[in-house]
């Protein structure tokens, strides 16, 4: 991808970011924003900015950067275009483990640790079934042990909402379309440290990915270890997702969007695709929260589905394209 | 040098063995070539030689050693490999592609070398495919694409090469340049294992040929050595003569008409 496309990609975000901070119900222009980061402003307005405003705007761009990478890796690894973070069953487990904690009238604050513990052990089965399938790195199997895992997590779901009350459903529901409207500082900085490593191990996976892409015998003729690199991507790229449920819940269609919109802008190594996607991820996780905050106030709307209804008309292009 | 010992392989539920006692080398200098009807091992021998269908006897060596207990980065070093097929999933630049043929040098995170650009430079050269650098991969033609797989397998580098069926979709100028290509690669010192089906090309070009036939060697030798119409009548199951092409006397095979024998 070249140098300018690179230099958008990060203008774009910092816009994206900076108006985020500036726009709801108390409006700040830019230097009232620059002021409210140094402390300088009025109270209100630091206190708008530092408490509210800029750990929230962090951690979405935070679940948009970690959603991207590990999209981008994974659709790599599979050398499949449809692949998403959610792939090995990490969107099913985390709203089961969600779900129970809800149902079972645990804190608040339990709720996301109880998705992150779901979507692990989803993870951990989708991996154990593609491999007792004899399929270990082939990722047509794990591909088909996500869908399995996911339809056990599915059944599992409805069977436990059919007996509790209203309040419940409605909490489980809310917590599964995704938001950062809880964010706040400890969290933020828990998730970069997280997030940075996981985009950092796929990073360093890249030029593997950009072998493994090429297929199964190929990428064994020139030098790749196919099931342990394939094993290290699904489980860097899962973990990373399973972070972003914890903070935010099930944000969809973010990475399954984005590799491919910066495939479009000339990304081409995974390296670089991983990198851009982290990039174009935050900026339009950031945006979506920005349309979810300020569209309906002073009512909010559910973060996962601005970010389909987003993606939604660009596949219908793609599709177009396609065809 | 590429050695199979007594190489056996079964595929998970099948009766019977895919392989089943195979042993043949190729040696350096040398353009080594496996043929066969559809079904009679040959693509079997390249995957047990990546490591993906691991024989469940005899041995597979490389230099003398054994590739089964090597890691396949180190194996990539010595051997290059340009299997029967691959399907390119994701837009890539040409050059960009040649140059992944030099990850066993680079690993992970190395950046490339004055060294490694020379080999891609030089593979692409080898293979006439520097006039497509500034295209994807996922925009060539069948024959533009064999050539470009083939120029990253070259650019990969090592003692030997091993090609399916590489003539593939080519055009009679290409699959002799390809043809050409191998045997300057083995006479520069290569060990070349050539897995086709263009017989009479093999005939003239190979310095050695294993006949496979339902998973064992039928016969090897020299050209004039296995080109034996009886034998190879009777692998193929269809009539045919085998005469000597007017331009260089090579042994060539001529399949006549009508029903195979049974």
């Amino acid at each position: 991808m070249r140098a300018s496309r690179w230099l958008l990609l990060l203008a774009a975000l910092t816009v994206v970011m900076v108006v985020a901070v500036m726009l709801g119900t108390l409006r700040l222009t830019p230097v009232e924003v620059l002021q409210g980061i140094l402390g300088t402003g009025t109270p209100i307005q630091v206190a708008v900015v530092r408490a509210l405003r800029l750990p929230r705007v962090l951690l979405a761009a935070l679940v948009g950067a970690g959603l991207g990478a590990s999209g981008a890796a994974l659709q790599g690894a599979t050398r499949n275009g449809l692949a998403e973070p959610y792939l090995l069953g990490v969107s099913g487990g985390a709203a089961v483990g969600a779900v129970l904690a809800v149902a079972l009238h645990a804190p608040a604050p339990v709720v996301p640790l109880a998705g992150f513990a779901g979507a692990l052990a989803a993870v951990a089965l989708t991996l154990l079934v593609a491999r007792a399938s004899g399929g270990r790195g082939d990722p047509r199997v794990v591909l088909m042990a996500g869908v399995v895992v996911g339809a056990f997590a599915n059944a599992t779901i409805m069977v436990a909402l059919s007996n509790v009350d209203a309040s419940v459903v409605r909490g489980a529901l809310w917590w599964m379309m995704g938001s950062v409207a809880d964010a706040g500082w400890p969290q933020a900085r828990l998730l970069a440290v997280y997030v940075a490593i996981g985009i950092g191990a796929l990073l360093l996976l890249g030029r593997a990915i950009d072998v493994l892409a090429l297929g199964e015998e190929t990428a064994a003729g020139m030098g790749v270890d196919v099931v342990r690199v394939s094993l290290a991507v699904y489980v860097a790229g899962a973990l990373l997702a399973a972070g972003t449920v914890a903070a935010a819940g099930l944000v969809g269609f973010v990475g399954l969007l984005v590799p491919h919109l910066v495939r479009i802008a000339g990304a081409r190594t995974h390296r670089e695709i991983i990198g851009a996607a982290s990039i174009a991820g935050a900026a339009l996780v950031v945006a979506a929260d920005l349309v979810a905050r300020v569209a309906t106030p002073p009512a909010e709307l559910p973060l996962g589905a601005v970010t389909a209804i987003i993606g939604v008309p660009f596949f219908l292009a793609r599709l177009r394209r396609l065809a | 040098m590429i050695a199979f010992r007594d190489v056996a392989v079964r595929y998970p539920r099948r009766a019977d063995n895919a392989l089943d006692g195979v042993s043949l080398t190729a040696a350096r200098t040398q353009l080594t070539a496996v043929v066969g009807p559809n079904g009679s091992g040959k693509s079997t021998l390249v995957r047990a030689l990546l490591g993906i269908t691991p024989p469940h006897a005899g041995s597979i060596s490389l230099d003398g050693a054994d590739t089964t207990r090597r890691p396949r980065r180190e194996l990539a070093l010595r051997l290059a490999v340009v299997t029967q097929r691959e399907e390119p999933a994701f837009p890539l630049g040409v050059r960009e592609y040649v140059a992944l043929g030099r990850y066993a040098h680079l690993g992970p995170w190395r950046g490339a070398t004055t060294a490694d650009r020379d080999a891609v430079d030089a593979a692409l050269d080898m293979t006439d495919t520097e006039s497509l650098v500034s295209r994807s991969i996922t925009e060539l033609s069948g024959g533009e694409w064999q050539r470009v797989r083939l120029a990253r397998a070259v650019a990969q580098g090592g003692d030997a090469i091993v090609l399916d069926e590489p003539t593939t979709f080519l055009d009679i100028a290409h699959e002799m340049a390809v043809f050409e290509l191998l045997s300057r690669l083995a006479a520069d010192g290569k060990a070349v294992l050539l897995v086709s089906h263009q017989l009479n090309l093999v005939a003239r070009f190979a310095d050695h040929i294993v006949l496979l036939h339902r998973g064992r060697v039928a016969t090897a030798g020299t050209p004039s050595q296995v080109m034996q119409g009886e034998i190879l009548e009777q692998v193929y199951d269809w009539p045919l003569v085998v005469t000597r092409d007017p331009a260089v006397g090579a042994p060539a095979l001529v399949p006549l008409r009508g029903r195979p024998r049974r």
